[in-house]
């Protein structure tokens, strides 16, 4: 895809008025959810996780038991769904592919020389080859986020661009990594940079850098859906991920989605969490309900 | 003009009101209110438990000896602010000769198990004879969580005989304080809050534990439950407490003293280790 021609003008002007996105904010989360909808909410919340383990200690022996969890959530209690997907590095969407084959649990990969997005073109377009080629449904890259804070967003819109080209039939997740591009100014001028050049999901952040998923910045990045879908009628997805570990926010976010882009996106074909340890605290949340008695996370699998 | 100081529960090393927004007054034996005080509901049990498993870790993993420390350190400001402590028991009514016997009583109390920390263990382990080729040796672990419903008719001494050998053996607690004597149980929480005891070691509610207790012995993230003899109340304890094998001991008496009561909230832990033989005169290990 190429830069379109209005490309200055489409990004000028995206100033955000961070007071009102706090106020807004504020009154998502004033929203009281129980009883039948609460159970509703968390079934649907779990369905949308993505199991995450990013981490250089990775071994496919863990790998293998995450799938296993991503279809498996809580086996003594019946009526639970599975979760979205799982989300490896490249080297491990062979096993991932493998330990999840017959089940409708998704492998996504990270690339682009995830986290840091530090190397040249043809190394991130060689890591994103090597995931989709292993079997990879969903590919989730990073931004340069020197290039965006030095100005050259055409750069940056070229890289997304190449790579959405690489990954074929694997949906593209763009990673904006919000906590490391300091204003909601910045989150809104890149969410829309990553969406004009093909995004099909945009995502905030690594899960290395702090802060990540703020209702804030998920906010910010929804009203860039919202406006690119009433200009063209066109959807993108949404995957906030780092820091969200508790059913509450979790249900205040999917409020948050309700509201501003409606039904439409409550699925999980356009909404995402990035989390390790909120199906945990999830799933403790739905036995709450049903039993009556708090639980303990003794009973519950260590991600 | 007096000013009336507001008594508040005690979670995670801070004092919060109950989030319940419920008060329940407390009333003297002539019938002036003394105080209000936080009717807690089960949503203050839910966060107290969640602060005691959270302070669990840091409160067993130091050396016993620094927890005898900090058991004596509540003894030395307890003993600072032994006035607040008479003229509190008075206002619920008891007179001031029982009011020092029993402030005094507490601190003895406080150095008594401050002594026993770094002592029980050896005390109660053991190296048992088995017939293989092991080295096998018990030894004593924290449980966990407890819930001590603190004795109704002793405001001070009830609550600090019940709950403090649960902090020396490197528990952490959840304490439901007296309905009807409430005000020591809250001042108290004062003191370990100047005490060296780590915020989420102790948390501490009032209101009533008739609405309190079943929540606490139903959650399976409480390892035991202590309380006094409360009858009916009490049965229904022990049936919610099935669920998670949760202990629960009752003591016929509120205020008890020992190495027992130290045990009894202790996890036996038998280690089998290998070694080459068995048998003979000498030792092989």
């Amino acid at each position: 895809m190429s830069i379109p021609r209005d490309f200055n003008l489409l990004l000028s002007n995206l100033s955000i008025d961070k007071v009102g996105v706090e106020e807004r904010v504020a009154r998502f989360q004033t929203r009281s959810i129980k009883n039948e909808a609460k159970h509703q909410g968390l079934k649907m919340v779990l369905n949308m996780i993505d199991l995450t383990t990013l981490e250089g200690k990775d071994t496919p022996g863990k790998v293998r038991q995450m799938c296993y969890k991503a279809h498996h959530l809580h086996d003594t209690h019946s009526g639970i769904p599975s979760v979205a997907a799982v989300c490896v590095y490249p080297t491990m969407v062979g096993i991932a592919k493998e330990a999840l084959k017959n089940t409708s649990v998704k492998v996504a990969s990270v690339s682009t020389a995830f986290p840091a997005g530090q190397s040249s073109m043809e190394v991130k377009l060689t890591d994103t080859r090597l995931a989709v080629d292993r079997g990879a449904d969903e590919i989730d890259m990073v931004i340069s986020r020197g290039k965006f804070l030095a100005g050259e967003y055409a750069f940056v819109f070229d890289e997304i661009a190449a790579i959405k080209e690489a990954c074929g039939p694997a949906r593209l997740k763009v990673i904006l990594e919000t906590g490391e591009l300091s204003t909601l100014d910045n989150v809104r001028k890149a969410s829309e940079i990553a969406i004009l050049a093909g995004a099909d999901f945009i995502k905030t952040s690594t899960g290395k850098i702090q802060p990540a998923a703020t209702m804030q910045v998920t906010y910010t990045m929804l009203m860039a859906i919202k406006d690119h879908y009433d200009k063209t009628g066109l959807m993108v997805g949404m995957k906030p991920a780092g820091g969200i570990s508790t059913s509450k926010l979790a249900l205040h976010n999917l409020v948050m989605v309700k509201e501003i882009l409606g039904s439409a996106w409550l699925s999980n074909e356009w909404f995402r969490f990035g989390a390790s340890s909120l199906a945990n605290d999830v799933l403790m949340q739905l036995l709450k309900l049903e039993s009556g008695r708090y639980q303990s996370s003794d009973y519950f699998t260590i991600d | 003009m007096e000013i009336l100081k507001t008594y508040k529960i005690y979670i995670g090393g801070s004092f919060p009101r109950t989030e319940s927004g419920r008060y329940y007054p407390l009333k003297s034996s002539r019938g002036e209110t003394i105080a209000n005080l936080c009717l807690s509901s089960r949503k203050d049990v839910r966060n107290a438990v969640v602060a005691a498993r959270k302070a669990f870790g840091t409160w067993s993993e130091k050396t016993a000896f620094n927890r005898g420390q900090i058991l004596y350190r509540i003894a030395e400001i307890l003993e600072g602010r032994k006035g607040q402590f008479f003229e509190e028991l008075i206002k619920q009514g008891i007179g001031r000769k029982a009011a020092e016997k029993e402030v005094q009583a507490s601190i003895d109390c406080l150095v008594y198990y401050a002594g026993w920390a770094d002592k029980y263990v050896a005390v109660a382990s053991s190296v048992n004879p088995v017939s293989s080729n092991h080295f096998n040796f018990s030894t004593l672990e924290p449980m966990g969580v407890v819930g001590i419903i603190a004795p109704q008719e002793s405001s001070l001494l009830g609550l600090v005989s019940m709950l403090i050998p649960a902090l020396c053996g490197g528990n952490t607690a959840i304490v439901l304080a007296s309905e009807n004597l409430p005000l020591c149980a809250v001042t108290f929480a004062e003191v370990l809050h100047a005490s060296d005891v780590p915020g989420g070691v102790v948390n501490l509610l009032t209101g009533s534990i008739h609405e309190t207790a079943p929540v606490l012995a139903a959650h399976m993230d409480v390892n035991a439950l202590v309380s006094e003899d409360i009858g009916e109340l009490g049965k229904s304890l022990s049936i919610a407490c099935v669920d998670n094998l949760k202990r629960y001991i009752q003591y016929s008496s509120g205020i008890t003293q020992g190495l027992q009561e130290i045990i009894e909230l202790q996890e036996v832990k038998t280690t089998w280790h290998p070694i080459e033989k068995i048998g003979g005169a000498t030792s092989t290990y």
